[in-house]
């Protein structure tokens, strides 16, 4: 099976790649994370030579909300929840931020003491990433558990709709946008039974964080939030061992080695993959080719190196 | 290390008018070399010129800064040393015999522009302009609607703006932030500019901004109950009637500069739990410690005599607060002073200094900070 991760599409390659790679269509596209603006796909599907089929995965989910306003409530109360959880998980980061850059201006006493209280300050963020991602499991598992999807009509008819469509697909092109909108609709329409792991996808933005296990948002130039990054939720798990990181040089301070390294090693066995503009990696059975760009322990972006390095091989700090 | 221009020019040989052309031809005026910064102005050839000063508001520095005349010639400069990423207003002012006379530096086309009047604008080393404060086409712009409402509390018509944010629609809900001195705001700190820019960059929530302007100012926005009565029991229940708003504290913000600020802090401490954040810049939070001396004059009356008492039995008032004050500005201690005060009330402050004055400009480079602090946008969401 083969993904490729794009860089972010402002100036979009894709149709040097669909020819690059000898990609046949028909092309399934999913731009649930544009929201209002999904149908509006002209130029995407000139990149793909008229050869594309839109599942429409964000208008088919406000067909289900307006036509199960008991599952559109609770969904909404949900978001609500989860969102919540995330503000308070994000207050215990910021401390835990302002304690590692305390640790990094200080210079009296022990460097040798100082690097352990940073190795303590990271694994406290690990301590707390996996028990953020534990709990948003616990909310989402409830929810399930309460408003089983297959059981509901209004999204049985969309689901088998979606899955017909995907049956008849030649790989899957999965465009950026809002997360959120884009997971929930992914998640809703049981894209990974319906077939979505078989195909080859071509992912880029929000959807390359989509398909991967863990989904981690990150702005470290933002007014509001922690001030680092942040796990927010599962993905579809299509790429396991690989954390990716869209539009890295404008969202992350990648300038900072000690701040990147740190990156790397919070989340350390996965790979932290930066997607910058014309980046392309081409991922054969989930392998993570030498050429790709990573961010080492270190803090550096460097190519990946080694032979056959699977994703997610990478040592924990 | 260079010899400054101006030094440079000195020791030029002959010295004379036709030189200082060509100079003043090549140069940008006030001259920034690191952090020096000449000012310079130029007389006519049959002028008498007595003296002249740069003038400014800079705290703790003195007002006026003679010029000197350089050699015999026509032109006077002062060299002034300004830390980066300053911004400083001034002016030029000019003796001739008994005659003074000020104004704007004809050297310099950079202008500040308030209600009082412009100025000019020296920008030192390292200050950038934001380019979110400027138009930009991307940008889908937002709608400013007028609205006149019969303010009863104020015993007078109150003309507000009323900004939609684009892509509006009825069906949602979105956050009110009430600005005061409206069209100064929109006006002098570009603010319909930056309102279009953040919300399409996603830095601040979609937003409804009243844009309110006063009838007496310094009477209405120095505590006066009746101000806050106007904005708590009729301004605001029309809007939320009016228009599609969230109707909830977290959905409610105040905003001013410096009286515009005590405005916001006195009809928030009036309506505590009504409102859930306020945006005060340089505000002008003036108290005293001892005695009833505050030098502010007797506008300043009824504001010190509510900070006073506030100061001795702080409360929360709001939820969360951004303030901002220039540290070239007199208000900076007052301002310093209150963020340990507010902060020691529980509520959740946000407090930022600038290398610049009390002035629109000040204001609008803080309006990023401040507004995607209190309604932040969705762009930690998005990734495209």
């Amino acid at each position: 099976m083969t993904v490729v991760l794009l860089g972010p599409q402002r100036r979009p390659n894709l149709d040097k790649l669909v020819t690059s790679l000898d990609l046949g269509g028909p092309f399934v596209t999913i731009t649930a994370g544009w929201q209002e603006r999904e149908k509006d796909d002209s130029e995407l599907d000139r990149h793909l030579r008229g050869r594309s089929r839109n599942l429409h995965l964000w208008h088919r989910m406000q067909s289900v909300f307006e036509n199960d306003p008991q599952y559109a409530a609770a969904h909404r109360e949900r978001r609500a929840q989860l969102l919540e959880l995330q503000e308070l998980y994000q207050l215990g980061l910021s401390h835990t931020v302002q304690f590692l850059n305390e640790l990094r201006t200080r210079t009296s006493g022990s460097a040798a003491l100082r690097e352990l209280a940073v190795a303590d300050a990271v694994q406290v963020l690990r301590g707390m990433d996996k028990q953020h991602i534990a709990r948003v499991g616990e909310i989402q598992a409830s929810f399930y558990a309460k408003y089983p999807p297959h059981e509901r009509p209004a999204i049985v008819r969309h689901r088998h709709e979606v899955a017909q469509l995907l049956a008849d697909a030649g790989a899957i092109i999965l465009a950026g946008g809002h997360i959120i909108e884009l997971l929930d609709a992914l998640h809703l329409f049981n894209l990974n039974p319906a077939g979505f792991g078989r195909l080859p996808i071509v992912a880029w933005s929000a959807g390359a964080m989509a398909i991967t296990s863990r989904v981690v948002l990150f702005d470290e130039h933002s007014v509001r939030g922690p001030g680092c990054s942040e796990v927010f939720d599962h993905g579809l798990g299509v790429l396991t061992g690989v954390t990716v990181f869209p539009s890295a040089k404008q969202r992350l301070r990648t300038g900072d080695r000690q701040n990147m390294g740190l990156l790397a090693q919070r989340f350390a066995p996965s790979i932290c993959v930066p997607l910058d503009p014309g980046a392309r990696v081409v991922i054969e059975h989930g392998t993570l080719p030498a050429d790709a760009s990573v961010i080492d322990a270190t803090g550096a972006m460097r190519p990946r190196g080694g032979d056959d390095a699977q994703a997610g091989d990478q040592p924990t700090a | 290390m260079r010899k400054l221009a101006i030094n440079r020019l000195r020791d030029r040989k002959p010295l004379d008018e036709a030189r200082i052309d060509r100079f003043l031809q090549r140069q940008t005026v006030p001259i920034v070399e690191g952090a020096k910064c000449t000012f310079l102005f130029r007389g006519g050839e049959h002028d008498s010129v007595d003296e002249v000063w740069v003038c400014h508001r800079i705290v703790g520095q003195p007002d006026r800064v003679p010029m000197k005349r350089l050699g015999n010639t026509t032109l006077w400069y002062a060299i002034m040393e300004l830390p980066s990423g300053s911004r400083v207003e001034y002016q030029i002012e000019v003796r001739r015999g008994e005659h003074y006379e000020r104004f704007n530096d004809p050297l310099n086309p950079k202008l500040a522009h308030s209600p009082v009047g412009s100025s000019s604008v020296c920008q030192a080393a390292g200050y950038t302009e934001p380019e979110w404060a400027k138009y930009d086409p991307e940008s889908r712009p937002g709608e400013l609607l007028d609205v006149i409402q019969p303010a009863g509390a104020l015993r007078h018509e109150s003309r507000c703006r009323v900004y939609l944010p684009a892509r509006f629609n009825a069906t949602q809900r979105y956050p009110l932030l009430v600005v005061h001195d409206g069209d100064d705001f929109l006006n002098f700190a570009a603010m319909k500019n930056v309102l279009d820019n953040l919300i399409h960059r996603r830095d601040m929530a979609e937003t409804i901004v009243a844009f309110t302007n006063p009838g007496d100012r310094i009477k209405e926005y120095a505590n006066s109950a009746q101000h806050a009565r106007f904005l708590h029991s009729e301004l605001i229940p029309r809007l939320e009637s009016e228009l599609p708003l969230l109707g909830t504290p977290a959905g409610r913000c105040l905003m001013g500069a410096s009286f515009g600020a005590v405005a916001s802090l006195s009809t928030a401490y009036r309506y505590p739990g009504f409102f859930g954040s306020l945006v005060v810049q340089s505000g002008s939070f003036v108290f005293t410690d001892i005695g009833n001396t505050h030098g502010g004059g007797p506008a300043f009356d009824p504001v010190v005599r509510f900070m006073n008492r506030y100061r001795a039995a702080p409360t929360r008032v709001v939820d969360r607060m951004y303030m901002s004050c220039g540290i070239y500005e007199p208000l900076i201690v007052a301002n310093r002073s209150m963020v340990p005060v507010f902060r020691g009330t529980g509520m959740d402050v946000r407090y930022s200094e600038a290398r610049d004055g009390h002035s629109w400009e000040d204001w609008r480079d803080r309006l990023r900070e401040g507004l995607s602090w209190i309604y932040p946008g969705a762009a930690q969401y998005y990734y495209e």
